[in-house]
């Protein structure tokens, strides 16, 4: 008997063939992963269990009974739960609050919250989910926001419980107390989906993996039988190359330069903090550190979104402080922002509309002031076919593509921008390995033709694979700078976590480098 | 989830021809419309009057003759101005509650340009300064709620309603202090025959205004789909966040989407002021403004759309108001008519459920 049996299972989306006669089949108490690329088709399927999607055609048996779902409502009947990348929780309102929502005991009208926080008190107890069950969900960590979730689907009776990307949120720390809870709820003979194109965890934590590539099924193994390296083949379906080695290009001329920069936020309370550094073409300096410690402030104030309280800005030897954002580009910089939906894309355009998006108002895409069609069209089918965006053309809205598409489409956008200096800020956050490969060597492409980058970002591995130079930030400030092999990986994380160690500015004159 | 993806049992080709983006809004507002006129002919119904006859004399009155028609375009005009106001400052996220106050301040100001001008001028050229008058009016009183917004995070919904107060009772103000034709009626003297839109059809209430609508219609279209301006107020709409970190002049281009919006409200005051009534009467529109943003509504924010929005709410005035008269149905069926189109297409989830429930019940 099967927990869960999805057979030929296929959804389409317009042209787009989302899952093509997937077979799923999960046993039950156990914790089975669904890897596989950005869009793949992994989520589709699970929104289908859900009852978000609608199937087009296959069938669906939870416990071999044949089932026909609606809508989540549905679903969560047959005892599935679905923990989402974004959450759904209100944040003004308490964890119990959250938990009980939609199912409230009640006291006439009103809630009863003491039945509800003995409620939740109980299940957080039953399966070893510690929360607070009056704290404030906004006041909480993400991780801990995480456990509301799952609590939320547990209260709920949930026995297949489907988890889409929870660790993509998480701090290491935090992946760890999530695998232990997973454990228990097996345990306690729960049934765990793991939705995930990260190799490590699938290996940490699964018992059987199904991979999904284009849509398709491609094979279901016992963990225990496969490498992670056999599991990547499966993913991408081609074998992957390990980094392209660092090139210790010449490195030219200061490109980018920060004179201890400080940047105050509301109520004075500083952001960056005399921040001091040089990027010269050719090279990659790496800014490591744990998020929220200034990352975003330094990527804003570079691009002129946030006024610098003191300090210069240089761009190749020129002032750019105190400049509109629009001119800062025009001086020649390309963004690939932190952010990709929220600042990135305008999601309800066009491929094309969002190609041009940047450069809306510049000859050759726009002569005074009238866009030019003919060109944006044939800009649109260039990066497309360059950076390999995949979709059914370029006037698709960029809602339809999948967010490794959407990030191949910014970084085409920018990288074909006149530049000397690429801001990359987490530029391969949340993609699968083929995506991150790719827009890596891009950088590592570019770092050659002699730009300057700044790479921005939480991954270590990243930072440490592309970047010749290595500044860590902490607090606002940069703590230490230097080559990027004479730091340990023990050291970064010391020093990103505060620490002051043995390692001093290799370069502690700007000047003098 | 947006109904476009919602997936129903229907031929592959029909959802398909339904995903094309733009021709679902249509079919979308029609659906709403026909849906509004058969509750409409419920209600007759149960009020124990003849459908047929009362639908008849709708559609007799808006269309039975050359000058039905004529007055139903008369009665477009002004809607497709301030539903193309309402639209266009959608267009960047903004919502222009302040239409009717924008077209009270353009009628005055191009009845004053007319009077003042006198018939010392060729007629296109008076014609023209007088539409300048009200357009740069109709702009003064949009730009500062436009201003606000970027400048100081001001809501232009508190600021565009608050104005409409300032905007109307300027000008009673100003028709009473320094316009007055002396008389019981607050209103100034009729313009110089050169300063009046002319008659579209000879002999007629219909005058050039609607043409211009149209223009303003193609223009706006064009700035939107053509221009980097447009463009970036599109950005600026659907993205904020993302507009900025492009480059975009974000305050810039709020400004100028509500400068665009004031042009076209007050344009249609300077419709009705040169092209129906000949002279500034104080209170003389019958809500045109807050019409226009039913108009923009069922209209989904397109500029082309906005058209056939204008055109529904003309027939339905000029229509309703010869139903009264020879079917003794009361002219506020017609407003409920209007109420109605409005709920299914600004709350398309009703419109999606019923559609639903008749697709499931049929499957």
């Amino acid at each position: 008997m099967y927990a869960v049996r999805m057979e030929k299972i296929t959804k389409r989306f317009g042209q787009v063939v989302a899952n093509d006669a997937v077979d799923f089949e999960v046993a039950p108490a156990e914790i089975h992963c669904l890897l596989g690329e950005n869009g793949a088709g992994k989520s589709t399927l699970m929104r289908i269990l859900f009852g978000l999607y609608q199937k087009d055609s296959g069938e669906i048996y939870i416990n071999d009974e044949s089932v026909a779902f609606s809508g989540p409502r549905d679903a969560i009947a047959h005892g599935i739960g679905m923990v989402h990348q974004h959450f759904m929780l209100a944040g003004r309102l308490t964890v119990t609050e959250n938990i009980v929502a939609g199912d409230e005991p009640r006291k006439g009208l009103l809630l009863d919250y003491k039945k509800a926080r003995e409620k939740v008190r109980d299940v957080s107890k039953r399966y070893g989910l510690k929360v607070d069950p009056d704290a404030r969900v906004e006041n909480i960590s993400v991780g801990q926001q995480q456990r509301v979730e799952i609590l939320k689907a547990l209260m709920r009776n949930a026995r297949v419980l489907i988890l889409d990307e929870p660790t993509a949120v998480l701090t290491p720390q935090e992946v760890q107390d999530l695998f232990e809870v997973m454990r228990k709820l097996k345990e306690g003979g729960a049934t765990i989906i793991f939705i995930t194109h990260k190799l490590k965890e699938t290996m940490a934590i699964s018992d059987r993996v199904t991979v999904l590539r284009d849509g398709r099924k491609v094979t279901t193994v016992n963990t225990a039988e496969v490498s992670a390296a056999d599991l990547a083949e499966l993913m991408v379906g081609r074998q992957i190359v390990s980094q392209a080695g660092k090139g210790h290009g010449s490195k030219g001329k200061v490109v980018l330069e920060l004179q201890n920069v400080s940047v105050r936020g509301p109520g004075g309370r500083a952001r960056l903090e005399d921040v001091a550094l040089q990027v010269r073409s050719g090279e990659i300096l790496g800014i490591a550190g744990v998020e929220g410690n200034g990352q975003l402030e330094l990527e804003e104030v570079i691009l002129g979104l946030r006024p610098v309280s003191q300090g210069r800005i240089l761009l190749n030897g020129e002032d750019i402080t105190r400049l509109r954002p629009k001119a800062v580009r025009d001086k020649g910089i390309a963004c690939i922002p932190s952010d990709r939906l929220k600042r990135g894309v305008i999601d309800s355009f066009t491929v094309a509309q969002n190609l041009v998006l940047g450069t809306q108002s510049s000859p050759p895409f726009s002569i005074r002031g009238i866009l030019q069609a003919r060109r944006i069209n044939e800009h649109a089918e260039r990066i497309v076919a360059k950076f390999d965006v995949r979709t059914a053309s370029h006037e698709q809205p960029v809602s339809s593509l999948s967010g490794g598409n959407q990030q191949k489409l910014v970084v085409g956008r920018e990288l074909t921008r006149r530049h000397d200096l690429i801001v990359a800020s987490q530029p391969t956050r949340g993609l699968d390995v083929g995506a991150t490969d790719y827009i890596h060597r891009q950088l590592l492409a570019m770092r050659d033709e002699g730009k300057a980058i700044l790479l921005i970002s939480a991954e270590l591995d990243e930072i440490r694979s592309l970047s010749d130079r290595i500044a860590v930030m902490y607090e606002g400030r940069i703590v230490a700078t230097g080559p990027a092999d004479e730091f340990t990986e023990k050291d970064l994380g010391l020093l990103m976590a505060g620490h002051r160690i043995g390692v001093q500015d290799y370069e502690s004159s700007p000047g003098s480098a | 989830m947006s109904l476009r993806q919602a997936p129903r049992k229907w031929l592959p080709g029909v959802t398909a021809w339904l995903a094309r983006p733009g021709l679902s809004d249509i079919l979308y507002s029609t659906v709403a419309v026909l849906l509004a006129l058969l509750i409409g002919a419920v209600l007759i119904a149960a009020s124990g009057r003849s459908v047929v006859a009362a639908y008849a004399s709708l559609f007799g009155g808006a269309f039975g003759s050359i000058y039905n028609i004529a007055n139903t375009l008369m009665m477009t005009t002004p809607l497709i101005f301030t539903g193309l106001a309402v639209a266009l400052a959608f267009q960047c996220g903004l919502f222009n509650v302040g239409a009717e106050g924008q077209l009270y301040v353009g009628g005055l100001a191009s009845a004053v340009a007319a009077l003042t001008l006198g018939s010392s001028l060729p007629g296109a050229l008076s014609i023209l300064l007088a539409l300048l008058a009200g357009a740069l009016a109709g702009a003064a009183l949009a730009a500062g709620p436009g201003y606000m917004k970027a400048k100081m995070g001001a809501h232009e919904v508190i600021t565009t309603i608050m104005l409409n107060y300032i905007g109307i009772f300027l000008t009673t103000f100003l028709v009473k202090a320094y316009f007055k034709e002396p008389g019981p009626v607050d209103q100034t003297p009729f313009l110089p025959p050169s300063a009046r839109l002319p008659e579209l059809i000879p002999g007629t209430r219909v005058s050039w205004g609607i043409v211009l609508g149209i223009a303003a219609i193609f223009a706006a279209d064009y700035i939107l789909k053509r221009t980097s301006a447009g463009y970036e107020i599109q950005a600026v709409g659907r993205n904020p966040a993302a507009a900025e970190y492009a480059g975009v002049n974000v305050p810039g281009r709020v400004v100028l989407a509500m400068v665009m919006s004031g042009v076209v409200a007050g344009l249609a005051g300077s419709s009705v002021v040169m092209g129906t009534l000949y002279r500034f009467i104080t209170n003389f529109s019958p809500g045109y403004g807050f019409t226009g943003i039913a108009v923009a509504v069922l209209a989904r924010n397109r500029p082309w759309g906005v058209l056939p929005a204008a055109l529904l709410f003309g027939i339905l005035q000029s229509g309703g108001l010869s139903m009264q008269l020879f079917a003794r149905i009361p002219m506020d069926l017609m407003t409920l008519v209007q109420g109605i189109v409005i709920l299914f297409v600004a709350a398309p989830a009703l419109a999606g459920m019923l559609l639903r429930r008749r697709t499931t019940a049929r499957g």
